[in-house]
């Protein structure tokens, strides 16, 4: 499921970018910074790619998960940092959705 | 495409009217409230839920978002009020307006906000109260309430600027509908004698704030809050 998502990720990310036009989002991959000083999304991007990517998810997999919840902004490492980060963090929600 | 209005509160009121003027002049309105609809056309969609309740805001809004592709405009109109004494209020009906005044109009606001981001275009309309102004006694809660929306308007206002979204309030005057039937006369004409025009509001003065609000020519105004009948913040 790892793999499906950060593709959706990828996919998101793409589709935006057409729109950011950020050098850094030409070919990304699992490894590429997101919310990040270094090049990546700054926060008012972070917030429309956060909301692209919900309903991407909602349609992908049937289910309405909230990105921005009460841990995402709590944690030490934010699951905003990168690609794999984020699919790791959707992972654990949709895991847990299930239960 | 015509216009895509999601109203909340169209059971009765205020948000019934707004729901049926809309429909007049051809937009498709989305319009909610706990018990079943008192509208049909065939342009008009109901959906019962609670607007404080933040599973059923986000499934609805996704299920409106993909069925018309947009919302154009959210009016965050539902709204509940109680006229009591401090010292009798109990903490679940303080509760319970907070959770419909305030929590239902963020969680509003969050979810269409998301939807609005993406066609970089929106207007978002809150209401408030001249409660708050005039600091009216006996409605301390409700009045509060509505002060805690007057500052979710103002800076949500600056944080969805940047994706082309607009957020205003309206405050009306007494108008009336089933929310002030409970207020004593004397009350209600204290009240309006506050005012600098003194007469009861009318859906009319209500419906023309919102449409310069909404009007794509107001891109230039955001975070305004405006009262009816002459009451000034
Ligand atoms: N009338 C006035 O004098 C006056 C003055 C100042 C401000 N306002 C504001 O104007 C707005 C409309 O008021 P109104 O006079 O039209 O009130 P109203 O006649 O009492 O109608 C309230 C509407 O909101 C719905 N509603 C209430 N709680 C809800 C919830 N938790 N979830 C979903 N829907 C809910 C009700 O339907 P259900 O009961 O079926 O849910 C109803 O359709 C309110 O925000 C109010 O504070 C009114």
């Amino acid at each position: 499921m790892k793999g499906k998502i950060e593709k959706l990720i990828i996919n998101a990310l793409v589709d935006y970018n057409e729109e950011l036009e950020n050098p850094a989002y030409g070919n990304p991959d699992e490894k590429t910074r997101l919310y990040s000083s270094e090049g990546g999304m700054d926060s008012i991007a972070l917030v429309g790619f956060i909301a692209d990517l919900e309903e991407r998810l909602a349609v992908e997999f049937n289910k309405d998960i909230i990105l921005a919840d009460e841990r995402a902004m709590s944690q030490k490492r934010s699951p905003f940092l990168s690609v794999q980060l984020l699919a790791n963090y959707i992972e654990n929600l949709l895991l847990e959705s299930e239960e | 495409m015509s216009n895509v209005i999601l109203i909340t509160g169209t059971r009765k009121g205020i948000g019934k009217e707004l729901a049926q003027y809309y429909l007049k002049n051809s937009w498709n309105v989305i319009g909610c409230s706990r018990g079943e609809t008192t509208i049909s056309d065939k342009s008009y969609q109901h959906y019962q839920f609670d607007v404080s309740d933040e599973k059923s805001v986000i499934k609805i809004v996704r299920e409106v978002s993909r069925k018309f592709g947009k919302i154009d405009v959210l009016l965050n109109n539902a709204g509940i009020a109680s006229m009591n004494h401090l010292l009798l209020t109990p903490i679940d009906k303080a509760k319970d307006i907070f959770n419909t005044n305030f929590f239902g109009s963020f969680l509003l606001m969050r979810e269409v906000g998301k939807i609005m981001t993406k066609k970089k275009n929106g207007r978002i309309v809150n209401f408030t109260t001249v409660a708050v102004p005039l600091n009216l006694d006996g409605e301390a809660i409700y009045a509060a309430s509505k002060a805690a929306v007057e500052s979710l308007t103002k800076i949500s206002a600056k944080e969805l600027a940047p994706y082309g979204i607009t957020v205003n309030a309206v405050g009306p005057s007494p108008v009336k509908t089933d929310l002030i039937k409970v207020v004593p006369k004397d009350k209600i004409s204290d009240l309006v004698s506050k005012q600098a025009i003194k007469r009861l509001g009318e859906f009319n003065d209500v419906v023309n704030v919102i449409n310069f609000f909404i009007d794509k020519n107001s891109n230039f105004i955001t975070g305004q809050i405006i009262y009816l009948g002459g009451i000034s913040g």
